[in-house]
């Protein structure tokens, strides 16, 4: 086994397991803006609980890609090209969801908004259910030739685990944005969200349970499994600690299910990073997929330095917003008074 | 259409639409955090307004940005993926290295910007903004080091059929990347300037007919205030200051990048000659710039082109910075590819259906030609514009002329086209290779790539054209909803960044649009919210 491959598998998979944690809950937000949220107030104390920090969130996504290009470049090239028709879904949601929480507040009517609204809530559930199906189907495998390149048409990567994977993610995100918003809103939403938590939590996390309780079947190791146990003994503990108020708690506790989930399945593949199902011996693994031992070496450097400091800075925004944000605080929206519209009922100075 | 045309188009659209976006995030960002940094050292309140509505301007502009730049960097794969396979070992660093190092700094940095007003001390809110330009300063660093890489491969050779990186250094101080770079950044700053111009002449225009500020005798403005929220005093010092700062910028970021272009252009002449060739129109070996030449319209004939209007001397000087030394035509140039990298393309199966067609080595001239003219002319033109516009406002304020404000507002478009151009003319000007050789670099294992080969083979002609058609018409639709909101802010002026510039008591009572929150104080929770 190699060192610096093997090094830079783990650093992909907490990039991308650092990008469910932080965008999960975001993703959520978005779903439960027409999920869960009554009116416009409340889905505006939804939408500030996540407005510092999305955009942040989302760049753990864009590094996840970027660090698979260049310490995987045969893994990604096979994976994104395999998977060309749902990454554009996932590329036009994440557009549309982006957009949308910049411009949603800067219209004055009720259409206005309620489109901005359906793009947030669409966008955050194709691109959740869209990333999910991309890393499930990057476990158990893709219908790829000897080159990398993916036989049998534009469909051919559809499976039962793409849907599995998909609704994983969507499940995961919209329970850790219930335990998120119990963490950060006050007053009805915060009572309500942690109702929803403890009353859907072993239906949201059933999906991902399941897609890392699969690979334990078919590729399980000693740890792995073990891993999976405490996952759901982490799962547990949430649910416990949400009925008993502790949200910071059951929030922490949503993060161990992730890590350790993650880990589960991750470990399981290793060090198969995508699995050809027409032949075993055209799998990408650690060691034929990488970049050489320079550019490894190179980047290890620049993320020892830099992942450290992106974690306390990000750290340091959660920090500088920790208030609870609650629908008594969100301050009437001014619609501002163009100079044009105005011009003809006052008098000129 | 085959797919690799469409994969073509496709990233040509994305990238295009893409870098409408970035240099106005670039230059303005630079802006502002000049803007309220002034602010925070002089207190006065004319900076504080110029932060506020510039940043909202600013940031109704980011975002788009930051959409379609996840594309950009998801389309190499998902389209692309033979190249991705080939240049990732090298290729793939730069990237990882701009998210990692410059767009978690941006977006996180940008977040406390934008919410922390109150949370956050003035200067340590006033930081932020800056840490957060200098990221997306670094991160143009990066992506061009990328892109350097593609027009002059260097510190690397192949192995296994494939380039690895052997000197970092040698890649991260490419001296292409090196001249782009500021060329880059200076058009970025340059369509920041012609951006504030515009909008800075059309609310003195406006100021002006509405009969706010009046014109004295000797032709000297007397700002004046209506009773309208933020047309005050101040108001006028917001914009006469904007259209300074913006016609300065565009004046002096035109000079850099024809100092940096005329750098770049040397360097072009040695690690691209045929691009440079293409971009003159030059058939013949010979010294003279053209002025104006014409030929038959997709002609790959390098005879049909006449050169109507031709400088001796100057092409030269272009090239080698004397006015005699021969430069290499298209036509000698093309028997010297033909010599070094083969007349057809291999029988190998990444070429898929084009093995063994024919080469072409000459980029399509009418792009490479017109396209460096049209660089080079929306530039200048956007910089004279800007040093009449200093000229005709020195008394204090716009003529009263609408065609002169129209003038202005659409001469924002001008540095927008130059660095459109620019790009196209560049990347187009690569063509056939998609990683051009370096002609230092001799030898059979020689770093580059045909854009031939570069296509992702698993993916159909339909995938392609469906995402082409999809990313089109979503761009296209977000371009009007984009515009249409920075004409609404615009428009409104001050105020509609500045909300609390309406603020009086009396709208605190008869403000029938009440939330939860009116009449209380609104806490420092939400200083700013969506």
């Amino acid at each position: 086994m190699e060192l610096l491959p093997t090094i830079w598998f783990i650093v992909v998979a907490v990039l991308w397991t650092g990008y469910l944690f932080l965008e999960g809950f975001d993703l959520g937000v978005g779903m439960l803006m027409k999920l869960f949220a009554r009116n416009n107030t409340e889905r505006r104390v939804l939408l500030n609980t996540v407005g510092p920090v999305w955009d942040g969130n989302e760049v753990w996504l864009i590094t996840a890609g970027a660090a698979t290009f260049a310490a995987f470049p045969l893994w990604y090239a096979s994976l994104f090209s395999a998977l060309y028709l749902p990454l554009l879904v996932v590329l036009v949601a994440l557009i549309f969801r982006a957009v949308a929480f910049e411009y949603r507040g800067k219209g004055d009517t009720d259409t206005w908004r309620a489109r901005w609204d359906w793009a947030i809530a669409l966008g955050s559930f194709f691109a959740a259910f869209g990333v999910g199906a991309a890393l499930a189907l990057t476990t158990t495998g893709l219908p790829l030739n000897a080159n990398g390149d993916r036989e049998g048409g534009a469909f051919a990567w559809f499976s039962g685990y793409a849907v599995l994977g998909g609704l994983a993610v969507v499940g995961f995100s919209l329970l850790h944005a219930l335990a998120f918003l119990a963490l950060k809103t006050d007053g009805d939403i915060r009572h309500r969200a942690r109702r929803w938590f403890v009353r859907l939590l072993p239906v949201l996390l059933l999906p991902l349970a399941g897609w890392a309780l699969i690979l334990q079947f078919l590729e399980g190791k000693p740890w792995t499994w073990a891993a999976v146990i405490v996952a759901v003994v982490a799962a547990a503990a949430a649910w416990f600690l949400a009925r008993r108020g502790s949200e910071g708690r059951a929030f922490m506790a949503m993060g161990a299910f992730l890590l350790l989930g993650s880990a589960s399945i991750f470990g399981a593949v290793f060090p198969v990073v995508l699995p050809s199902t027409l032949d075993p011996a055209f799998d990408l693994t650690v060691s034929n997929a990488s970049s050489s031992d320079y550019t490894l070496g190179l980047m290890s450097v620049v993320a020892a330095v830099g992942l450290p400091l992106v974690i306390t800075y990000q750290a340091w925004t959660y920090w500088v917003f920790r208030r609870r944000v609650s629908a008594s605080q969100i301050p009437v929206a001014h619609s501002f008074l163009p100079a044009i519209a105005v011009r003809a009922f006052t008098t000129k100075g | 259409m085959e797919a690799l045309e469409i994969a073509r188009w496709q990233f040509g659209i994305t990238t295009v639409y893409h870098f409408m976006m970035v240099p106005l995030t670039i230059g303005l960002g630079l802006l502002v955090a000049v803007m309220q940094t002034l602010w925070h050292r002089t207190g006065k309140e004319e900076y504080l307004r110029m932060t506020k509505f510039w940043g909202k301007l600013f940031l109704i502009n980011f975002i788009m940005g930051v959409a379609t730049g996840i594309v950009q960097e998801f389309q190499f794969g998902m389209a692309w993926s033979e190249y991705s396979r080939f240049v990732g070992d090298i290729f793939g660093a730069p990237l990882a290295l701009e998210s990692l190092l410059a767009f978690f700094v941006e977006s996180t940095f940008l977040g406390l910007w934008i919410f922390g007003w109150k949370q956050l001390k003035p200067a340590i809110h006033l930081a932020c903004l800056w840490v957060a330009v200098v990221g997306s300063v670094f991160s143009a660093y990066f992506i061009i080091v990328a892109n350097s890489w593609m027009q002059h491969p260097v510190g690397a050779k192949i192995i296994d059929g494939r380039p690895v990186m052997t000197d970092a250094w040698a890649v991260f101080t490419n001296n292409t990347a090196l001249v782009a770079f500021p060329h880059t950044l200076l058009g970025a700053l340059a369509v920041a300037g012609g951006f504030l111009l515009g909008i800075a002449w059309y609310h003195l225009w406006r100021r002006r007919t509405d009969g706010v500020d009046t014109v004295g005798a000797d032709g000297k403005v007397i700002p004046g205030e209506a009773a309208i929220p933020g047309r005050d005093r101040t108001d006028y010092k917001v914009w006469i200051r904007s259209l300074r700062i913006g016609a300065v910028v565009a004046m002096i970021s035109f000079a850099g990048t024809a100092l940096t272009g005329d750098l770049q252009g040397k360097l072009m002449f040695e690690q691209q000659p045929m691009k440079m060739a293409a971009a003159e129109a030059a058939c013949h070996d010979g010294t003279g710039f053209s002025v104006l030449s014409i030929g038959n319209l997709g002609s790959k004939n390098c005879d049909d082109i006449k050169a109507v209007i031709e400088v001796p001397g100057i092409l030269s000087f272009l090239a080698k910075g004397d006015f005699t030394t021969e430069v290499k035509g298209v036509n000698s140039l093309l028997d010297q590819y033909k010599a070094d990298y083969g007349t057809h393309l291999p029988n190998n199966p990444i070429y898929g259906e084009r093995a063994g067609q024919e080469i072409q080595y000459v980029p399509v001239m009418e792009v490479t030609y017109w396209g460096f003219r049209m660089m080079i002319g929306f530039g200048g033109l956007a910089a004279l514009a800007a040093l009449l516009a200093l000229w005709v406002t020195r008394k204090g304020t716009v003529p009263a002329s609408r065609w002169l404000m129209r003038l202005a507002v659409f001469g924002i478009l001008a540095p927008f086209g130059a660095n459109a151009a620019g790009w196209i003319f560049t990347e187009m000007g690569r063509q056939p290779f998609v990683v051009a050789p370096n002609p230092a670099l001799n030898g059979i294992d020689q770093v580059f790539m045909f854009t031939a080969a570069a296509v992702s083979p698993g993916v159909s002609a339909g995938e392609l054209l469906t995402s082409l058609i999809v990313l089109t018409a979503v761009y296209a639709a977000l371009l009007v909803v984009e515009v249409k909101l920075l004409v609404k802010f615009i428009r409104g002026g001050v105020v509609s960044a500045m909300p609390e510039l309406a603020h009086t008591p009396a709208d605190e009572n008869g403000d029938t649009d009440k939330g939860p929150g009116a009449g209380k104080p609104a806490g420092d929770v939400l200083a700013f919210a969506y």
